[in-house]
């Protein structure tokens, strides 16, 4: 564990890391200024298939397999008494995906929950985040070797939430890692998905879909860190954004060490802006320590709605809501159609139309 | 009976350089069953007259009418035209990213008819306009004009046509791009909606090429934002002789 005392410190907004975050909307979460309770909140919505089990077992038990510098997550580390874990056996193959509820208390609070893949494992594990709630939470997810784990974080809040929150995956060798953060509700939502590779061989593919609405704050922190050799990663963040004040944060860090050699990476983030008055800020960043490397890369674009498409598709009938529709869900699809689940995939195009339902309202 | 009457048609497009007038009154009118060949130079106002016809917002008119059967075209918003019986073939048909063929032409058969096609009659209706276009099925699954070569937007463009049953269409430069298989296949596509129905047709084109597939009853030559010439099929081949240097002199 690292002991710098600048992990522990209140941000003050100055940071790199907190500069874009709205810390007056933290509820305290930032800089403890309120009480903040450590209980367990999440469970399985339906019963666990044999070969999966949930417990909550002590934090000093399964103490943190990585150093983390975000000040939260380390909150969580020193405060939380149980951990909510998640295992799944050694070999096991899921075809139907584990759901994971998250119900928040009355007031804000801290969790750390750990998923453990066993080896060869193949699951889908769902974390849905409904309702109110203020909580910070440290996710952390192992996968053994040749484990192949799809991910899926629902931020469907309702739009008084706040929820900060830290991603972290360690994948070992040949382990595919699929994660798919979807922020559609709350006030404000930071999370930051992190990678590291620890066996050659290993995937990770990272896929994101927000949609702000006005006065929200969604804001989403990706740190991918190559340091073995022939590990291979994706990123792919898609976003929409429409009414006053609505704000979204991309930042996609990539760093390959020294030795990661044959390291293949690319990072993209693609903003559509709907109205005037909302902001994207877009950040990737690529830290190159090795030449000998298969592909690095990212590319990041903001653009308004294109009133060409609007145009063709109007001149085929389409009424401009419903056209506008097809545009967003075009949009978005790429990303959606990934999940390969079709209740998961009509859920999120759902909240997607009603998020733009309520554009121009 | 359908009647497209466009009367005196004064269009201006906006620039950073403010308003440029590029329809300086255009009269034309057709009837169904009709084709009306409109040939001009590139920079005429050709493409104006189709996409102010449609409602494209960047277009602004400045004097005139366009009516169908006496309803004013330009009160309606763009969708209203279509329902109207106005379609518009592009010469650069827009990519729309993650929406497939399939669930565009339901979506827009949906909107014109006013209620969703009955899925059984449906996939066949399809399945035939694609193979008399010689489009493979596959096609529908992929996004709409998203990697089409150019003679695959054109036929997509002539698939709408077949399954909207417009009552006048504007082809605008539908030639253009095309070999000379895909201009017989696209040619005969719309001799077939012609031949179906009572179509008028508004053909916008630079070359004569494509008037020997679709024989047009009307010619009119356009320059510099106005009709200068009208005649019958015989015009075309005077153009085809002599090429329009005489209209961009005059």
């Amino acid at each position: 564990m690292s002991a710098l005392t600048t992990n522990y410190l209140t941000p003050s907004g100055r940071e790199e890391a907190w500069r874009f975050t709205p810390l007056k909307r933290l509820a305290g979460l930032h800089d403890i200024s309120v009480d903040i309770a450590d209980r367990i909140s999440i469970s399985n919505r339906d019963s666990l298939p044999a070969g999966v089990k949930l417990t909550n077992p002590l934090s000093t038990d399964f103490p943190p397999a990585y150093e983390s510098n975000d000040v939260v997550t380390n909150r969580i580390r020193k405060a939380v008494q149980k951990i909510s874990l998640l295992t799944i056996d050694n070999d096991l193959e899921l075809a139907e995906p584990i759901f994971l509820a998250r119900k928040a208390g009355s007031s804000a609070e801290l969790s750390r929950v750990v998923i453990q893949a066993g080896i060869n494992s193949k699951a889908t594990v769902v974390i849905e985040n409904n309702g109110v709630g203020e909580i910070g939470e440290e996710i952390e997810i192992s996968l053994a070797t040749g484990a192949s784990l799809n991910f899926i974080s629902l931020q469907e809040w309702d739009r008084s939430a706040v929820h900060i929150g830290q991603h972290h995956a360690i994948i070992g060798k040949d382990a595919q890692f699929t994660s798919y953060v979807v922020s559609i509700g709350g006030s404000v939502v930071r999370i930051s998905p992190t990678v590291e590779f620890t066996g050659s061989g290993a995937f990770a593919d990272l896929y994101g879909i927000y949609f702000a609405t006005d006065g929200q704050h969604l804001e989403h922190r990706i740190h991918v860190d190559h340091s073995v050799p022939n590990a291979k990663s994706r990123v792919n963040y898609k976003g929409a954004l429409a009414g006053n004040a609505a704000h979204t944060v991309w930042i996609g860090d990539v760093y390959i060490h020294k030795g990661a050699d044959g390291t293949d990476t690319y990072e993209l983030n693609r903003n559509l802006l709907l109205t005037e008055g909302a902001r994207a800020d877009s950040v990737p960043n690529l830290e190159i320590e090795t030449g000998e490397i298969v592909g690095a890369g990212h590319a990041s674009t903001t653009g308004r709605f294109d009133d060409e498409q609007l145009f063709y598709l109007q001149s085929r009938g389409i009424p401009s809501d419903i056209a506008r529709r097809l545009v967003i869900r075009g949009f978005f699809s790429e990303i959606v159609t990934k999940l390969k689940s079709e209740e998961l995939e009509e859920r999120l195009m759902g909240r997607i139309d009603a998020e733009l339902a309520k554009v121009g309202e | 009976m359908s009647v497209l009457e466009i009367k005196n048609l004064q269009v201006s497009v906006v620039t950073d350089a403010g308003n440029k007038e590029i329809l300086r009154g255009v009269d034309i009118t057709i009837k169904s069953g009709e084709t009306h060949a409109i040939m001009g130079p590139n920079g005429s106002g050709k493409s104006t007259l189709a996409y102010s016809i449609a409602g494209h917002p960047k277009y602004m008119i400045t004097g005139g009418s366009v009516t169908l059967d006496g309803a004013d075209v330009l009160e309606m918003s763009v969708d209203e035209r279509a329902k109207a019986g106005l379609f518009l073939a592009m010469q650069y048909p827009v990519e729309v990213p993650g929406v497939s063929v399939s669930n565009f032409l339901r979506t827009a058969v949906t909107a014109i008819r006013g209620e969703a096609p009955k899925v059984r009659t449906w996939v066949g209706e399809v399945k035939a306009a694609m193979a008399s276009l010689n489009m493979d099925t596959a096609f529908s699954e992929r996004n709409v004009n998203e990697g089409f070569s150019g003679g695959e937007k054109k036929r997509h463009e002539i698939l709408q046509m077949e399954l909207l049953k417009p009552k006048i269409a504007i082809l605008d430069e539908t030639d253009s791009g095309l070999d000379v298989d895909a201009l017989r296949i696209v040619s005969e596509g719309v001799n077939r909606v012609k031949a179906n129905s009572e179509l008028g047709v508004m053909l916008i084109t630079h070359y004569t090429r494509i008037l020997r597939y679709i024989k047009p009853d009307f010619v009119h030559v356009f320059a510099n934002g106005k009709i200068v010439e009208e005649g019958g099929p015989e015009l075309a081949d005077k153009l085809e002789e002599k090429g329009y240097a005489e209209y961009i002199t005059a």
